[in-house]
């Protein structure tokens, strides 16, 4: 299978921090890869870094062959990478509608589907976003990236803090997501990356561990245990 | 009670300076997070490119005014949009450097014009029905200040509207929240920067194109003047609210004006700062912190 992303030799300093030393990985073309590790290993930092979010020291971002290690955020989205970000970044003061529309890349963003996905949003599309709920707030931040056709869809951390009946429905989404598009997702919650991944890249201490399909990684509590600090759970 | 009436719509007058160089100034803060203390020399640049553009057309005082003022506020757009792109975009994420730069270059054009035109008063001719009073509450009120108010509340109504309406507005209003999560929705927000500091630069222009009319004349340190208290109105209204800015620059100047008739002339400035202590006390992000609306 070709890859939608290819990463090599990646290295990000914040301050005096090396938070990204030298990681390399793929992304296979389709489905969920989901990219784990424990607090602080560098996720986050990883896709805001393919974001160009934060400076690149060195290493190759390629996007289906096409280099996009030195362009600046905004062309790397127009390239066809969307971003859903940890703490949802919602625009407070704007209204979900005007949030939505601030997005829109396309000529013709796909409402449709977004409305599919939370029907709820069409319902507060007037209601200033800094006033709804965190589960509403990141229905919005997904809404944003799925108005678009995107090569690649970064996906950080969509489940954190929200109740286990909005797990539900963000994991759905985002399975409904990755039918139309390739996801990187960053997830803590291994319910939700056994359900929807088909291949994981394990960091740690800003370095590549592990690499490869999910069943290998998620099938053995053993290798959970050690790679990721946590008992697994089955499917 | 004329008197009273009177200081009101004088301060209004006042206010409304005030407020358009302090939107500018807001605005670009707000969205860039840039000190921009050249704003003041703008607000001469406009001036003084009003008058001399006046000058060269000749004719009567309110085509001068009309097309000089339109040439000024043009100049000071298209010199705010080159301080942007040559001097600032280098230097974004460097904020000491773009403070000492926008701060030598409010020196040099303060200098370059005093070293042009000179030091001294240059009146600003205005057609008769501006020296006229109309009488209002029985107050004889200069008929400029009508004109001082209207423009400025123009220019609230129409900043509101571009904001609300705009796409450009949308992106102003999300950037002054959040410039990072803009860029990564796909949109070049360096565009935005260069616009809303032209923006800020026509605004400050007709501020010192209606300063003209106001003080009957207009001389190169005005715009440092004006300045100070715009800062003060931006810190009071929160930087990135139009309005804010607006309340605060109608709070700003007609506690000036009251101050200085009621209590003694110099009180004004006095009672301006100690204002500004007290709402960075209460509510230190201001009245409408970082949200442009």
């Amino acid at each position: 299978m070709s890859a939608a992303l290819t990463v090599e030799g990646l290295h990000v300093h914040l301050g005096e921090s090396h938070v990204l030393q030298g990681i390399s990985f793929e992304v296979p073309s389709g489905g969920v890869t989901a990219l784990l590790g424990r607090n602080g290993v560098g996720k986050t930092t990883t896709l805001r870094a393919l974001m160009g979010l934060v400076p690149r020291s060195r290493g190759a971002i390629t996007l289906e062959g096409s280099d996009v290690t030195r362009l600046p955020t905004h062309a790397v989205v127009r390239r066809g990478v969307g971003y859903v970000p940890e703490d949802r970044d919602v625009f407070a003061g704007l209204t979900v509608e005007e949030n939505l529309r601030l997005a829109e890349r396309d000529s013709e963003p796909n409402y449709a589907l977004v409305h599919d996905l939370f029907p709820e949003l069409r319902q507060r599309a007037g209601q200033r976003a800094g006033t709804l709920s965190g589960g509403q707030q990141q229905m919005v931040a997904i809404a944003r990236a799925l108005l678009n056709r995107n090569r690649v869809l970064l996906v950080d951390e969509p489940t954190k803090g929200l109740a286990p009946l909005l797990v539900t429905d963000v994991a759905a989404a985002l399975q409904r997501a990755a039918e139309l598009t390739t996801i990187l997702l960053v997830e803590q919650n291994l319910p939700v990356v056994q359900r929807l991944a088909s291949d994981v890249v394990v960091l740690d201490a800003g370095r590549v561990v592990h690499a490869g399909p999910a069943s290998e990684l998620l099938d053995d509590p053993e290798h959970i245990r050690r790679l990721l600090g946590v008992h697994g759970g089955g499917h | 009670m004329s008197t009273l009436v009177l200081l009101t719509i004088t301060g209004l007058g006042l206010g409304a300076m005030y407020f358009l160089v302090a939107s500018g100034l807001s605005l670009i803060y707000g969205l860039m997070g840039v000190l921009n203390f050249a704003h003041g020399a703008l607000i001469t640049v406009g001036a003084y490119a009003s008058w001399w553009f006046g000058e060269q057309l000749g004719g009567g005082f309110g085509v001068r005014l009309l097309v000089g003022g339109a040439l000024g506020i043009l100049t000071g757009a298209v010199v705010a949009a080159l301080i942007e792109l040559v001097l600032v975009r280098p230097l974004y994420r460097r904020p000491v450097e773009q403070v000492l730069v926008t701060v030598g270059l409010a020196l040099a054009l303060g200098a370059l014009v005093q070293g042009i035109w000179g030091a001294d008063t240059k009146p600003i001719l205005i057609p008769d029905w501006m020296f006229d009073t109309t009488s209002v509450f029985g107050a004889n009120v200069p008929n400029d200040r009508f004109l001082e108010i209207g423009i400025a509340a123009a220019v609230l109504v129409g900043l509101t509207a571009f904001l609300r309406y705009t796409r450009f507005g949308l992106v102003i209003r999300a950037g002054v929240e959040n410039r990072a999560m803009v860029t990564a929705l796909g949109i070049d927000v360096r565009r935005a920067f260069t616009i809303v500091f032209a923006l800020g630069g026509a605004l400050a222009a007709l501020a010192g194109v209606l300063s003209g009319v106001y003080f009957n004349g207009i001389d190169p340190a005005r715009g440092t003047s004006l300045l100070i208290f715009a800062f003060i109105v931006v810190v009071i209204g929160g930087f990135g609210s139009i309005g804010g800015s607006a309340i605060a620059a109608v709070a700003v100047a007609l506690i000036q004006q009251y101050a200085n008739y009621y209590a003694s002339s110099g009180t004004g400035d006095l009672a301006v700062v100690l204002l500004l202590a007290a709402v960075l006390l209460v509510r230190p992000g201001g009245l409408a912190p970082k949200v442009a609306h």
